[in-house]
């Protein structure tokens, strides 16, 4: 079927919407449509509510979700700065030339970059500015009698006639008896009926793009009041809810980050398994962390158990189990022999077999500070050039290999500086008597003495550590929820299908003429088949829904 | 049967029915030749010959032409490979002990067979035996690439755990088979419509003549992603993000994936308005129909290879 050739009168002033699904503003006939042209000389107002209706006509609204569209993909080739931060500081290594443009432009952070949120701010005034004028649009016309019939029925895509005994005041009552059973809503006016249905149609579509508001609405909530932060627990140790306790924290402008919920967590136990055969060795298996939680203060202390995808959560604040890795335990004495570092130090792991790089720093070595760099190997064997690699991520043949630094750590400079990473500006590698630099390799148990009676460094033995997520999202509920009401309206829109029926009966010459026409708003293609179905159960006398013989029909059928 | 003699089997079937459906995709291209050697030797149709009245959403009537005999054994060779790929789906799960969609190649193979469910369901109801030609030669070509991204049974990592996998990458699947079948329509529909303009008149003969008329193209198109569309909206924006909030503790955190699963959304919704407004209907629609799937197959394929984020085991 072709676009209706010519539109009925009607109430409601928007224009057949053609194949419509989902819609933006009312359509206005083309004449009254600025269409882009601009007339000469607009005083202010009227130049604001030309832009005004620029901005919410359909044709914006489509241009402005593909630009939206566009605009959210350099945020998925270019790491972001609130997704990945180590990766974005590789990044700006790897590409010391366009990471200073990248950054003018915003691309490290696009989704929250000036002209990504003008593109949905425009979005969402658009979304607004086409709900509000549509809902009194659609409450008129909840509240109108079905549209007039047109002069010529004869000219609508489905149309009937036939001609029968019965008067012409019988003909209409059958036929409101008729469309009323089939849930139109009717009215009758001098020998015309006009029926309507679908209205859930036009309701469904103004729910799905309001509950689009409220999503944004609910997002935006949740960021502003929300936060997230990590923390790294080494088995034995605990984490309190405090600021001072997080490795990395953001959180929205308006959360209130000196008064988190004072909850403690022990962690006693971090189990992490992986595949031991089959051609997916080494892929983990479950992650699983237990201990001790104390809700508050002085509450009892009770046991937790938190593995991926099963968080556990108090006082609206949830802590996630995102991984895992291990934290050596080193001991570090001093030229003197006295014990000047000890306890776990945790090595971040940095491929999939855990080969963990880290850090200790010794501030308290004299007579000079000392640094150790290296790696920590869960399962140590020896690589194809001899370097030592890491076979499997379990901790099966534990190693650590590091390297010395001496001299100054840089701690003392007031400029804060990560627990994993070494200053080296003011440090000098330890060299092994007959030159390069000393590498020391430790079994757990084993003691090392350094070159130059700089001390000795003793590996105690492994613990693991979980990395926890610790974050609160406010009203989290709320941008879902909206999404489940938008989805069911979005359905009615695409499933409910408007529908307009007209029948009119003449008396000539004896005879009563029945005319029966009707039209889609949407095109579909059963239009013929169901008014055929009308056309015999009028024949019928408007009694049942028997089918007759077949009606004489014309007209062309979509 | 023990879980190795599951996999041997599973691996048996998605071999076998690739074969059956590269067979039948040769049938399908064959009827198609044969309609275009037909229609090149056959009298010119007059230009602006009149129209038939009588709009066709099904493929020429059973007559006995050369074409439509090769269209039933296509046909035939499609439901027999379809259902050789289910045994296959079955198999791999019973011997993974879980839902067969757990790793990119599962996904893959799940997914053809999607498209495919998809495809035959909408050929009884609509009769849509005319895009078998675009709808094997993707199932095959899915089917011959999953190999490179193949792995044996096993185990799930511990994030996908969850039975949240079972309704968020379900979803995903049923809306991508349909995605499938409204972007060879809406191809289809392209050719067909540049031709008729072309032609400045209906075309009736040859390939596109084996074609529904556009307009009805047109409609089909709308309702495979009318159906398609409600599901993505759940799959990507509604059980993607509640499962990320117990996962990772956030439900949306623009990681590669979900911005991708965002853009196709974003792009689909425009496709539904783009029906809705003057000067976009028709063409215009059917393009951003084709964009749309880009941007599915881009998430799946690109976005899995080539780029890391937290889905990196891989849909």
């Amino acid at each position: 079927m072709s676009v209706p050739p010519a539109s009925p009168a009607r109430t409601a002033p928007a224009a057949p919407d053609g194949p419509s699904a989902t819609a933006g503003s009312p359509a206005p006939d083309p004449a009254e449509r600025p269409g882009g042209q601009r007339p000469p000389e607009l005083a202010p107002r009227e130049l604001g509510r030309w832009a005004w209706r620029q901005l919410t006509s359909m044709r914006t609204a489509l241009l402005l979700l593909l630009l939206l569209a566009l605009a959210a993909v350099p945020g998925s080739l270019v790491p972001q700065q609130g997704v990945d931060s180590i990766a974005v500081a590789r990044f700006r290594i790897e590409h010391p030339d366009l990471a200073p443009w990248l950054d003018r432009l915003g691309v490290f952070s696009v989704y929250s970059s000036p002209w990504f949120s003008a593109v949905y701010l425009l979005l969402l005034a658009s979304l607004i500015g086409c709900i509000v004028p549509r809902t009194a649009v659609y409450a008129r016309a909840l509240r109108a009698r079905p549209p007039r019939a047109p002069q010529r029925l004869d000219r609508l895509p489905a149309y009937a006639s036939y001609e029968s005994a019965e008067t012409v005041d019988a003909v209409i009552a059958g036929a409101e008896r008729v469309l009323r059973a089939r849930r139109f809503r009717v009215d009758s006016h001098a020998g015309t009926v006009s029926a309507e249905k679908g209205y859930l149609r036009e309701a469904g579509n103004l729910v799905f793009h309001a509950s689009l508001v409220v999503v944004l609405v609910g997002v935006a909530v949740g960021s502003l009041w929300g936060y997230r932060g990590n923390a790294i627990v080494v088995e034995g140790s605990g984490f309190s809810n405090t600021l001072t306790q997080y490795d990395e924290f953001s959180a929205g402008a308006l959360a209130d980050a000196a008064s988190l919920p004072p909850f403690t967590v022990a962690l006693e136990e971090m189990t992490a398994d992986f595949q031991t055969g089959g051609s997916q060795a080494g892929q983990p298996k479950s992650f699983e962390a237990t201990g001790t939680l104390i809700p508050a203060p002085g509450a009892d202390p009770a046991p937790f158990d938190i593995s991926v995808n099963h968080p556990l959560t108090v006082d609206g604040t949830s802590v996630f189990l995102v991984g895992s890795g291990y934290a050596p335990v080193v001991t570090v004495r001093d030229g003197a022999g006295k014990v000047v570092s000890s306890g776990p130090v945790p090595f971040l792991p940095a491929d999939s077999s855990y080969l963990s790089e880290g850090v200790v720093k010794v501030p308290d070595a004299s007579p000079e500070q000392l640094g150790l760099e290296g790696f920590f190997l869960p399962t140590a064997a020896r690589g194809a050039d001899g370097v030592p690699v890491s076979a499997f991520p379990e901790a099966a043949n534990p190693a650590l290999s590091l390297f010395v630094w001496r001299g100054d750590l840089g701690l003392d400079d007031g400029v804060p500086q990560s627990v994993y990473a070494l200053d080296k500006d003011a440090l000098s590698v330890v060299e092994e008597p007959g030159g390069g630099p000393a590498r020391l390799l430790l079994r757990p148990g084993q003691t090392t003495p350094l070159p130059d009676g700089l001390g000795s460094v003793t590996f105690d033995g492994v613990r693991e550590f979980a990395r926890l997520q610790i974050s609160s999202a406010p009203l989290a509920w709320l941008p879902l929820t909206a999404l489940v009401v938008a989805v069911s309206g979005l359905l009615l829109s695409l499933y409910v299908r408007p529908r307009r029926a007209w029948v009119r009966a003449r008396s000539v010459d004896g005879r009563t003429v029945v005319e029966v026409a009707a039209l889609d708003r949407v095109a579909r293609a059963d239009t013929g088949p169901d008014l055929d179905e009308v056309v015999a159960a009028l024949r019928a006398g408007g009694h049942s829904d028997r089918r007759d013989d077949p009606p004489a029909t014309d007209g062309d059928r979509a | 049967m023990n879980p190795e003699a599951l996999a041997e089997l599973a691996n048996l079937g998605v071999a076998t029915a690739t074969v059956a459906l590269a067979i039948g995709w040769l049938l399908h291209l064959a009827e198609w030749a044969t309609a275009w050697v037909a229609a090149r030797t056959a009298q010119p149709v007059r230009v602006g010959a009149p129209a038939p009245t009588e709009e066709r959403t099904r493929a020429t009537a059973t007559t006995d032409h050369p074409a439509d005999r090769l269209a039933r054994a296509g046909l035939s060779a499609t439901v027999l490979g379809t259902a050789l790929l289910a045994a296959a789906v079955l198999a791999r799960g019973l011997a993974a002990g879980r839902v067969p969609w757990g790793n990119m190649y599962e996904f893959a193979v799940a997914g053809a067979l999607v498209v495919l469910v998809v495809y035959l369901g909408l050929v009884v109801r609509a009769g849509i035996g005319w895009l078998a030609p675009v709808v094997t030669g993707f199932a095959v070509v899915v089917l011959g690439l999953s190999i490179l991204v193949y792995l044996p049974p096993g185990p799930l990592v511990p994030a996908l755990d969850s039975y949240w996998l079972v309704l968020h990458v379900a979803a995903a699947a049923i809306a991508g088979g349909a995605f499938v079948v409204g972007a060879g329509t809406a191809a289809l529909f392209l050719v067909k419509d540049r031709a008729e303009a072309r032609a400045g008149g209906p075309v009736t003969t040859g390939v596109l003549g084996r074609l529904p008329t556009t307009a009805a193209m047109d409609r089909l198109g709308f309702q495979v992603h009318a159906f398609a569309f409600p599901l993505w909206t759940f799959a990507a924006l509604i059980s993607g993000p509640i499962w990320a909030q117990h996962a990772w503790g956030r439900y949306w955190g623009w990681d590669p994936k979900e911005v991708w699963a965002f853009i196709t959304w974003v792009v689909y919704a425009g496709y539904l308005h783009a029906r809705a407004t003057a000067g976009w209907r028709g063409r215009g629609a059917a393009v951003l129909a084709l964009v749309g799937f880009v941007t599915f197959l881009f998430n799946f394929v690109g976005i899995n290879l080539f780029v890391s984020g937290l889905h990196s085991y891989a849909f």
